[in-house]
């Protein structure tokens, strides 16, 4: 008996990625109990991470999960599907929650009044929610509407940062994330005209009958100027640094790792899956537009990062930087390209919401993520720090770290398209992380501190174990690529057509 | 879709002109709002008129009638309306707030003293 229920269940699990924590949000709400508040969100988001995990393995045994909601039959009713690359994007993005959250209530007290808390998880929730529909569902327009509740929900988590300017930067965000929200209902408005359904996998198969013309690739141009802009490539990222910096130290951790994440994604399903690459990059070059947009991206974000005396702010920088390379990888249009960016969407997660913990655990101890305030923390804070070192080189890219991995195949990648000035551009841009991160380095592990410093201890342990799983996963998938590099390029050939 | 052209479009084209013009070119944060609403409206005006036939009744069968509008459209705009009522709630509230933090809502007085702050 209980068992078969369970079966039913588990036949569901794709719908509980969705409900559980939209359920949860509003328990969240009504208990109002700090502690109840966090332990249902930890219920929650490490059951989700949980069920990422059978469903990824479901994926990777049978290929391509098909549910419909309500029981209404794909094309008519919504469907959530999930296939190779939205499996591996719901992993990171379930497991960054879950790992996140475990770090958050030491943070929290220092920044939020108690009594806020079971609000903050409930919205804390209630973005996870948007974000894992965002990755999972079948829908053009469910797409939007997942959009919309992540992001109204980011916009209210920002703004509760500790400054006012948290509230300037919250609305910053808002304003261009709202306008980059209608560019893409705008563009798939514009298919839908064209091919008259909203489901993905029958948008792609029409829209190929339809071939190019000038509604859909003002379609296809609106969809990438809406989404770009919650992406944050390059000339579109001017509300990141400030959102990054006076969010909540938590907040930052949580979406630096997983909103820009779901964005790229979300690129990626329609330029791929739904335009085909053939349109997107022979009728509308949009390789043309990317591709500058990614390098300026990668040298003007490292290279502000270098001048920046918050290192909250720094990383930030390097966040435009980071989303450069993925984008980059996206523009070279081949295998190992795309490839590369996948697998940088992966590291990239993992490392920055790492060095956002860090930034966490310092502020939590010093009391401020000011350059002066890392002065000899490399000797007070010895665990908190090297867990920066480790995190920091796999943003340069070296060898056993995942960033070495990443960079790998889009150096590949950029030769493969002979673009070898691009491949020089890569490992350029890749010194100047060599500085901003040296810079942190030095200051705590070469300078002394003031001589009236108060002691210091070492971050509490319910901050530093997940600041060491994250950093210990940057080494391990660096070495051990197999599940993070196997599944990427599986996904790319699937996106380009070719067969495994 | 209307006979008379597409005159239609035009008009969601000028009102999405006009609200992205005022979100760029108002420093006060309401008017922003304000502009922010007509730009998220005029793509609602978009929909509609997509799912409109000229002729077409409610798609509900009775006799005599044999054009239908879409529906489809119209009801995708009941959720894009209520995605636009949230963000214009939630920013009205930041604005309030911000207000209460700085005293103003004219963005070029809140980067002056978030300019003085920072000195």
């Amino acid at each position: 008996m209980i068992l078969e229920y369970l079966a039913r269940m588990s036949d569901d699990l794709p719908a509980l990625q969705i409900v559980a924590p939209l359920l949860a949000a509003a328990i969240c709400l009504i208990i109002r109990r700090a502690r109840a508040a966090w332990a249902v969100a930890m219920v929650v988001a490490w059951g989700s991470f949980a069920s990422a995990c059978v469903l990824l393995s479901r994926v990777l045994a049978h290929g391509t999960i098909s549910y419909a909601e309500g029981g209404w039959r794909p094309p008519w009713g919504i469907e959530l599907r999930i296939d190779l690359l939205n499996a591996l994007v719901l992993l990171i993005v379930t497991g960054i929650c879950a790992i996140v959250l475990t770090a958050s209530p030491r943070s929290l007290e220092q920044e939020i009044p108690r009594e806020k808390h079971p609000k903050f998880y409930a919205i804390y929730l209630l973005c996870m929610t948007g974000l894992a529909g965002m990755t999972i569902t079948g829908d053009a327009f469910n797409i939007f509407v997942f959009l919309e509740i992540s992001s109204l929900s980011s916009y209210a988590l920002i703004s509760q940062g500790t400054t006012r300017r948290a509230l300037t930067a919250s609305i910053q965000y808002l304003v261009m994330g709202t306008i980059g929200g209608t560019f893409l209902l705008l563009g798939i408005g514009l298919i839908y005209m064209t091919t008259g359904t909203l489901n993905i996998a029958d948008m792609a198969v029409r829209l190929a009958e339809v071939g190019p013309n000038r509604t859909v690739l003002v379609a296809l141009a609106c969809v990438g100027v809406g989404v770009s802009i919650k992406l944050a490539v390059f000339p579109l990222h001017i509300w990141l640094p400030n959102a990054y910096t006076y969010a909540p130290a938590i907040v930052t951790a949580f979406l630096a790792a997983t909103a820009t994440k779901v964005a790229y994604y979300v690129l990626v399903r329609f330029v791929f899956s739904i335009f085909g690459a053939e349109l997107a990059f022979t009728n509308l070059h949009l390789d043309a537009v990317l591709m500058p947009a990614a390098i300026a991206a990668m040298f003007a974000g490292s290279f502000v990062a270098i001048f920046q005396n918050n290192v909250k702010r720094m990383l930030a920088y390097s966040s435009v930087a980071q989303i450069g390379y993925m984008v980059l990888g996206l523009s070279l249009y081949s295998v190992s390209g795309l490839t590369g960016g996948l697998v940088h969407l992966f590291n990239h997660a993992l490392m920055k919401s790492g060095l956002f913990l860090v930034m966490a655990a310092v502020l939590l101890r010093v009391g401020s993520n000011r350059i002066e305030a890392f002065a000899g923390l490399g000797r007070r804070m010895p665990l908190t720090m090297a867990a920066f070192v480790v995190s920091g080189l796999s943003l340069i890219g070296v060898p056993l770290t995942v960033g070495f991995v990443s960079k790998w195949y889009l150096v590949t990648g950029a030769f493969e398209s002979g673009l070898w000035p691009v491949a020089v551009l890569i490992l350029l841009s890749s010194l100047l992380a060599v500085i901003y991160i040296w810079r942190v380095v030095e200051v705590a592990y070469f300078q002394q501190p003031p001589e009236d410093a108060p002691e210091i201890r070492e971050a509490p342990p319910s901050l530093l174990a997940p600041i060491w799983v994250l950093a210990g996963a940057t080494v391990f998938f660096g070495i051990f690529t197999s599940l993070s590099v196997g599944m990427a390029s599986a996904a790319a050939r699937m996106l380009l057509g070719i067969e495994l | 879709m209307f006979e008379g052209g597409l005159y239609p479009y035009w008009i969601v084209i000028f009102l999405m002109m006009t609200g992205l013009y005022v979100v760029i070119s108002r420093d006060n944060l309401v008017k922003k709002i304000i502009g922010l609403s007509i730009f998220q409206v005029s793509v609602i005006m978009f929909y509609v008129a997509m799912g409109k036939v000229q002729g077409g009744t409610a798609p509900i069968e009775a006799e005599g009638f044999t054009v239908y509008s879409n529906p489809l459209p119209h009801v995708l705009m009941l959720t894009a309306i209520v995605v636009g009522v949230a963000t214009s709630a939630l920013a009205l509230a930041l604005v309030v707030r911000i207000n209460e933090a700085y005293g103003t809502i004219e963005e070029d007085e809140i980067r002056e003293l978030e300019r003085e702050e920072e000195e």
